[in-house]
């Protein structure tokens, strides 16, 4: 199970910063180990980010995009003690969903 | 070449670049088309488009994936560093001031996958993404933005510096 997400959301002047962390070693399939075999892709593929439910980004990456990555956006409006709620997949199917309350 | 671009060298890998990237877009397909099972939110006719965007091995090849076209843009506002040392982590920052901006698209020419990523960015959401991705060496990165069916772009070159390869 990856580890769970750092994610921070906070309203300021009428716009919500989101700072998402997903920690995911973003293999690219394309490296060897220490004894020189192939180390096999595994990276997010799907990221989805709500708002009290509602879609307010949806992401798709590629192995390209860096070791546990980083997204940072942002919503307008959104309120104090709103859930942000952040969905990852990854090309092993395996899944994390975290959340967060705006602040 | 940055260890982590490194290209198998397994038997197969002699088939050629053609049958690599053809068999990393059907990987990728199996993994686009898991998703739109998980995530419905994808079509199945989005997801064969992504699959051939995202296994593409050539930015041209993206781009015609994608069915878009180069259309710089001042609207488009790329912000990447000129000089980085570690090509594994360069930021990347992407602001459009085009009206009904949809989606966001961020390419590494030098990759041997250029398109590194895609963000829908629904109403309400700037349609501003800032990010880390990983460049293969000194390239081109684009920023693609498409609003209403229309494309709209932006280019920024930047230099990877000696021994900025990390392995990971």
């Amino acid at each position: 199970m990856a580890e769970p997400m750092r994610i921070r959301a906070q309203l300021k002047d009428g716009v919500t910063e989101v700072h998402v962390l997903m920690p995911h070693p973003m293999e690219t399939g394309f490296r060897k180990d220490d004894a020189g075999r192939p180390i096999s892709a595994h990276y997010i593929t799907d990221v989805q980010i709500s708002l009290e439910g509602r879609t307010v980004l949806s992401a798709t990456l590629s192995r390209a995009v860096s070791q546990d990555p980083l997204l940072y956006f942002r919503i307008k409006g959104g309120s104090v003690n709103q859930t942000l709620r952040v969905d990852w997949i990854d090309t092993r199917g395996e899944r994390r969903t975290d959340d967060t309350k705006i602040f | 070449m940055c260890a982590w671009f490194e290209p198998p060298r397994d038997g197969r890998a002699d088939a050629g670049p053609p049958a690599r990237t053809r068999r990393e877009a059907l990987r990728f397909m199996g993994a686009a088309l898991l998703a739109s099972g998980m995530f419905p939110w994808m079509g199945a006719r989005a997801a064969e488009n992504d699959a051939r965007a995202f296994g593409a091995g050539s930015f041209e090849d993206a781009l015609n994936a994608l069915g878009a076209a180069l259309d710089p843009s001042p609207k488009v506002r790329l912000t990447v560093p000129d000089f980085v040392e570690n090509g594994a982590a360069v930021p990347v920052e992407v602001t459009s001031e085009v009206a009904g901006s949809q989606t966001i698209f961020v390419f590494s020419e030098a990759n041997p996958f250029p398109l590194v990523a895609r963000f829908f960015v629904p109403e309400g959401t700037d349609p501003y993404v800032s990010t880390r991705i990983k460049v293969a060496g000194s390239c081109n990165i684009y920023a693609l933005v498409q609003a209403d069916g229309r494309f709209f772009s932006a280019v920024k070159s930047t230099t990877v510096t000696v021994g900025g390869c990390g392995n990971g």
